[in-house]
């Protein structure tokens, strides 16, 4: 094994073990559980983002419609349908992908720009049916209404209603699951041509691969991440508010994704966490805490363009 | 046989008619040289090929079947690599996943979720393979986008070559390269067709390597073909020297 894949493999541990003891280490440091479960939740989502933006190239402003029907997917399924978490889950992460899917085709023909301006539009679709169908979605106010439940082993139940620990628990659980998946098309023979695609449209139409096809797949596998992360979301809240919906939640995610470093595959991650952690600490002091996580941000663009994560991994080097 | 078949194709855009009734015809394993002045409408020919927009009247026959009407992608499918004027690779990744993309394309797993073991051995095995062709095989691990001019393009050929193409399109190969690196380029170019026995077509300014490398000339001028025959042929054509090689020549 080279040095190289032994300091990767010692990062990648450090990056599990402190995700696994988060709870017992962010307590004594003045964080909460809850807010632990928050990151992982909006570091998928911001992650899921990346699979496109970082991977493929391709930046989608309208990526919180597909987190949004994840919320609402699994808000409508445990309040009309069943009282069962994975199937909420399974339900709210298929919502998501399945119009991510559909309206995909449709997207993939623009670029740059324009692909950006079609994603916010689409977006905004789904944010004014969530905001006006009040009988089913509950308009403003959001839907209500319904709470996570036990999940049931047969042998056991594992109560993530009222442990916080425990659901944080199940949340990673599910956050490993599809992180991994992510990793492993991103190494994958499909994952690398969604790398030539960032690299050099051109050249990878002229090796014979079909460019918006190749966009669509990952398109569409970034939008059912996006509604496994809206799904947990909605479990995290007991609630789907329009606003998951809308663009300006979007743009929440693009700037984790570019804070923490789009071309890392934990980047977003961290960016989501200086952005939750900063939320949740800058809110209880201002009401403009968005000023300053928006200055952070102009900070780091201009900065360190590759992102928190980028600067971190040069300084080491 | 033919490899390629191009019958009476005509390209316009609005008004300037950038190819007016060209046919060429190029039988396996033949090297096919195109020239012509600035703005003659080689590379617009090129483009008509390789698919990059569809002829407004002609045809185009490729290993005896019609892909006028079929996109970029399909075309390479079939077996068309092409290189550019202005070199485009992977910059930001090494020599060896420049050509390993390639690989795997041509190898029919470009929608894999996984690769196993032994693809994965064969895939390593024929991109070393097709890097010492192009004597790249000692810069393996070195991005394409830190390399000389020369390696890039030679990196370049290198993943059209991974595409086990039936026909090379190669677009200025020499284009902005010194004495030393021209040469070089030439070289590998003269052992792929030679050794290798590629069929080549190749757009270039430089008529050293021109007369050097091609079995057949073909010389556009203002879209149209002017002439066409062996470089002896060419080089003692009247037509051809008061258009473009000047009485100097």
């Amino acid at each position: 094994m080279t040095t190289e894949q032994t300091r990767k493999l010692i990062v990648l541990a450090a990056i599990w073990a402190a995700l696994i003891f988060a709870p017992y280490w962010m307590v004594p440091l003045g964080g909460y559980t809850a807010l632990a479960t928050r990151v992982l939740v909006l570091g998928l989502a911001a992650m899921s983002l990346n699979f496109l933006l970082g991977f493929t190239g391709v930046l989608s402003f309208g990526h919180a419609a597909y987190f949004g029907l994840g919320a609402y997917g699994a808000g409508l399924t445990l309040k009309f349908l069943a009282a069962s978490t994975p199937l909420a889950l399974l339900l709210g992460m298929l919502l998501g992908g399945v119009c991510g899917g559909l309206l995909g085709t449709l997207i993939v023909r623009r670029r740059g720009v324009y692909f950006a301006m079609v994603t916010i539009a689409f977006g905004q679709v789904f944010y004014y049916i969530a905001f006006q169908w009040s009988s089913l979605t509950g308009g403003d106010d959001g839907l209500r209404g319904f709470s996570r439940q036990p999940l049931d082993l047969g042998l056991f139940k594992i109560d993530i209603l009222s442990s916080a620990n425990y659901f944080y628990f199940f949340v990673l659980f599910c956050f490993a699951l599809a992180v991994g998946a992510m990793g492993f098309i991103l190494r994958s023979p499909f994952g690398r041509t969604m790398i030539a695609i960032r690299e050099n449209e051109r050249r990878s139409r002229f090796l014979g691969i079909p460019v918006e096809r190749h966009i669509w797949i990952a398109f569409t596998l970034s939008c059912f991440f996006m509604g496994l992360a809206g799904a947990l979301y909605a479990l995290v809240n007991n609630f789907a508010d329009p606003k998951g919906l809308h663009y300006s939640q979007s743009g929440d995610f693009v700037m984790m994704a570019v804070m923490g470093g789009m071309r890392s595959f934990w980047g977003p991650l961290l960016g989501a966490t200086v952005f939750v952690v900063l939320q949740d600490y800058l809110s209880s002091v201002t009401v403009n805490w968005m000023s300053f996580v928006g200055l952070l941000f102009v900070l780091v663009v201009l900065f360190f363009p590759r992102g928190l994560l980028g600067f971190l991994q040069r300084s080491k080097a | 046989m033919n490899v390629l078949e191009i019958n009476n194709v005509t390209k316009r855009f609005g008004n300037l008619v950038a190819v007016r009734d060209v046919s060429l015809n190029v039988a396996k394993g033949e090297m096919c040289a195109i020239i012509g002045p600035n703005g003659a409408g080689k590379t617009t020919f090129f483009n008509l090929i390789s698919g990059f927009f569809p002829p407004t009247s002609g045809s185009i026959r490729f290993d005896g079947q019609d892909i006028t009407k079929l996109s970029t992608h399909e075309r390479v499918t079939r077996g068309m690599a092409r290189t550019f004027q202005v070199t485009e690779i992977f910059p930001e990744l090494t020599v060896f996943e420049n050509v390993r993309i390639a690989t795997e394309v041509a190898s029919g797993y470009r929608l894999r979720p996984w690769i196993n073991r032994a693809e994965q051995a064969q895939v390593q095995a024929r991109v070393e393979e097709t890097l010492k062709l192009v004597s790249l095989e000692t810069k393996t691990g070195r991005l394409v986008g830190e390399l000389a001019h020369g390696d890039q393009r030679a990196a370049e050929i290198a993943m059209a070559l991974a595409l086990k193409p039936h026909l090379l399109l190669l677009d200025e190969p020499t284009a902005g390269m010194g004495d030393q690196e021209t040469f070089q380029i030439t070289q590998l170019i003269r052992r792929l067709h030679r050794e290798s026995n590629y069929t080549i077509v190749l757009i270039e300014h430089d008529m050293r390597v021109v007369f050097h490398l091609a079995d057949r000339i073909c010389v556009l001028d203002q879209g149209r073909m002017l002439a066409q025959g062996t470089p002896q042929e060419i080089a003692a054509n009247e037509t051809v020297q008061a258009a473009y090689l000047g009485t100097a020549a």
